[in-house]
């Protein structure tokens, strides 16, 4: 066939097949993970040692301290989480997951990766453009992202909107894309609760993703506006509204923690079912959770403006709607304990990254409720208690679960096993130093510190000793679980040679995607398969083996 | 070649068909969040009414029939091409690519004109939503018409005519908008 002489680019950057482009959108999204990772070490040795020479990046001034801030957020969320967690996993996931040869629209496929890397150079870019990339915090409010006069960066503001826009219109590509597929492509005989997990959550979060982006997009080319042409959307002095822009970023910023925290879960529940042998207790329940949640995400946003002078009945409202939806998350969590209870645990690495979610995330899921009761909020509001609060959600979703995800589906990818031993090591190193990291900042928050400060020592009831050793303790385990990546990236790369072939199914586990060959081939499946049974049948006592996988055809009735 | 994905109807409607209205609904909640803001501030701000009387809501009325009828022949072509006749199709879709073209030439005049006036999208509010709002909805009708060349195109040789009904769906929504936008930037003074 042709298609096996095909060079080098068209293979791996011109390719139209659903396993490529997810690697692509990968390994894009573990560069930018760097990037963001080298971005929070540069502002938190600023804020252990003020002023001083920082290793590899040289003195922090004030503007570069604000833009660190600010595309470290950005990216962590937009192009780390969104390509690694939607774009990868469901790009090499869903249609190996439903049974079908690739995803329905290849090359809108290719065009969306395209788009996304098109963004993540512009986000690049703006750092080298003259006043550098733009620093008004990862929410990026009026006036101040709005008037240059005020941020001081009249290119990297406008680039920074240019490049979440199009990061937004690569998703919607991509999220048509796995909707149709996993409605459409389905193997014959999968039944909509015989689809995994994993895929309904990436399609739910498609599905909100594309639901709730739409007013921001508008609002980018609103805000770009204000920013070039000088029309005031945003500006009271011409009739606008600053409070407008944070409705528009909220009604989708809400909505985006769930569109990333659903194939987290989808991540975790996989792992869980394969790792403790047991069916995933209560599949339909998860299912109709997820999408009460997914409902709830639209009505809860204004619980980021609690302070930004909205009625305070509408503030009522929104206590109530933010404590209700901890409710269904809550409950998914129950539910995969359920799972484990009586199973037969084995604590390979994918396990315990899966474990180490459902615990820190939970720290993260209490410590909103104190955030989201508008009375507490007024306190805490703007202090380092919310930005613990939020690493501690979006940790275990954008690094913990991606670590969970590619330490299990690696074998399948790349046909071969990481190490085990080199696997755990990596494993306490990194979540022990998170907590070491996010615990402090908690306490600090409580005791008033304020967010976005380039330097404490200006504020002298925040300079205190005590406070400024809480600091250096989060900054030495940020750069200890820094380092501890190079033990993951040597795992990682050096096992693409070294490591232990794996056969197909080295987990033993029952989806589909675990019928073929490790690494699938280009079409995935020899002869498309037939689907038979759920996706988590383990240890069913009419199969001998303890796993049935999904394409088995049952036993010949005996009768 | 296409792969067997896309040639699967495990939901009961076609792949392009599903995908287009998802499309759709993506679009809805752009145009949706953009026109929620117009009408937040149109309610805030009186005075906006007074800007506002400065649109010709003659040439408004003239571009919204030129529209709603360019949409005529896109339905016939999707009926020519059900029957398999492409040539018919493609023809009857450079008619609808036709009265696209007319709507952005009538447009451009009026924006021309409104602009010598000083009613640029920097004049105050109402101007400024009223350049986007249109402005996006312009951008849809040239996307529009580009597709409905290429699907024309390929009709003309008798190939994947299930397009031309897909190009149809989306033009009868780039209708739509506009029958939204008419009322609330032209009629509303």
């Amino acid at each position: 066939m042709a298609a096996q002489k095909q060079n080098f680019f068209m293979k791996y950057l011109w390719s139209t097949d659903h396993k490529i482009i997810g690697m692509q959108y990968l390994f894009t999204g573990m560069a930018m993970a760097l990037i963001g990772g080298y971005f929070a070490y540069a502002f938190r040795m600023q804020l252990a040692f003020p002023g001083a020479e920082i290793p590899l990046v040289g003195v922090v001034s004030p503007g570069e301290y604000n833009a660190f801030v600010t595309n470290h957020g950005t990216i962590m969320i937009f192009w780390v989480a969104m390509p690694v967690l939607i774009a990868a996993f469901g790009n090499y996931l869903i249609p190996l997951m439903v049974g079908c040869d690739d995803m329905v629209f290849p090359r809108l496929n290719r065009l969306s990766y395209q788009i996304f890397l098109i963004s993540a150079i512009i986000i690049i870019a703006s750092f080298f453009v003259p006043g550098g990339g733009f620093g008004g915090a990862w929410t990026a409010y009026p006036p101040l992202s709005a008037d240059s006069a005020y941020n001081l960066t009249p290119l990297g503001s406008s680039m920074w909107v240019i490049a979440v826009a199009l990061e937004f219109v690569a998703f919607l590509m991509g999220g048509i894309n796995f909707i149709t597929t996993a409605m459409n492509s389905r193997a014959p005989g999968m039944k909509m609760f015989d689809v995994p997990i994993v895929v309904w959550f990436i399609v739910i979060a498609s599905i909100l993703f594309m639901a709730s982006v739409g007013p921001l997009i508008a609002g980018a080319i609103m805000l770009l506006f204000d920013q070039q042409i000088g029309t005031g959307y945003f500006d009271p002095r011409t009739g606008g509204d600053p409070i407008l822009y944070q409705h528009l970023f909220w009604f989708f910023g809400h909505p985006e923690v769930y569109v990333v925290l659903l194939p987290a879960m989808g991540i975790v529940a996989e792992i869980i079912t394969v790792f403790a042998r047991k069916k995933l207790f209560a599949y339909k329940i998860v299912l109709y959770t997820a999408i009460a949640t997914g409902v709830l995400s639209f009505f809860v946003w204004a619980h980021h403006q609690f302070i930004a002078g909205i009625d305070p009945r509408m503030a009522n409202i929104f206590t109530v709607t933010t404590v209700l939806i901890s409710i269904p998350i809550a409950e998914m969590c129950f539910v995969y304990i359920a799972t484990l209870y009586g199973g037969s645990i084995k604590f390979s690495v994918p396990m315990l990254w899966a474990l180490a979610f459902l615990a820190e995330f939970l720290i993260g899921g209490v410590t909103g409720i104190f955030l989201g009761a508008s009375g507490a909020d007024v306190y805490f509001h703007d202090t380092y208690f919310v930005l613990a609060h939020f690493h501690y959600t979006f940790f275990p979703i954008a690094i913990i679960s991606v670590f969970a995800a590619l330490t299990f589906w690696y074998p399948k990818m790349f046909g071969r096993l990481m190490n085990e031993t080199w696997g755990k090591i990596h494993f306490w190193i990194t979540v022990l130093c998170f907590n070491g990291i996010f615990l402090p900042l908690f306490v600090l928050g409580m005791w008033g510190q304020h967010r976005r400060i380039y330097n404490y020592e200006h504020f002298p009831e925040l300079a205190t000793q005590d406070m400024q050793n809480l600091r250096i303790f989060a900054t030495t385990c940020l750069v200890i679980m820094l380092s501890a990546q190079v033990i993951f990236l040597l795992n990682f790369f050096l096992s693409l040679f070294r490591g232990k072939k794996a056969g197909k199914n080295p987990w033993r586990a029952s989806t589909l995607e675990w019928t073929v060959p490790s690494p699938p081939p280009h079409g995935n499946f020899e002869t498309l398969p037939v689907v038979y049974r759920g996706p988590y049948e383990y240890s069913h006592p009419d199969c001998e083996d303890d796993f049935w996988p999904q394409d088995a055809p049952p036993a010949e009735d005996p009768s | 070649m296409k792969p067997v994905a896309t040639t699967r109807t495990a939901a009961g409607i076609q792949t392009g068909r599903l995908a287009v209205w998802w499309l759709l609904a993506s679009e809805i909640v752009i145009f949706g969040g953009l026109l929620v803001s117009y009408i937040m501030h149109r309610l805030a701000h009186p005075e906006w009414a007074d800007y506002a009387s400065h649109t010709n809501t003659w040439i408004g009325t003239v571009n919204t029939l030129v529209l709603l009828s360019s949409s005529l022949s896109a339905v016939l072509a999707h009926h020519a091409a059900e029957q398999g006749d492409g040539k018919k199709a493609a023809k009857l879709l450079l008619a609808t690519i036709g009265g696209a073209v007319a709507f952005l030439v009538i447009k451009s005049f009026e924006w021309t004109h409104e602009i010598h006036e000083g009613f640029t999208i920097t004049a105050n509010g109402f101007w400024a939503f009223y350049y986007v709002a249109a402005g996006i909805h312009a951008s849809h009708v040239i996307v529009g018409a580009i597709l409905m060349g290429w699907v024309a195109w390929q009709a003309n040789q008798n190939r994947e005519l299930q397009r031309v009904e897909l190009v149809g769906i989306y033009w009868h929504f780039v209708d739509v908008v506009w029958i939204f936008l008419f009322p609330l930037l032209y009629i509303a003074k």
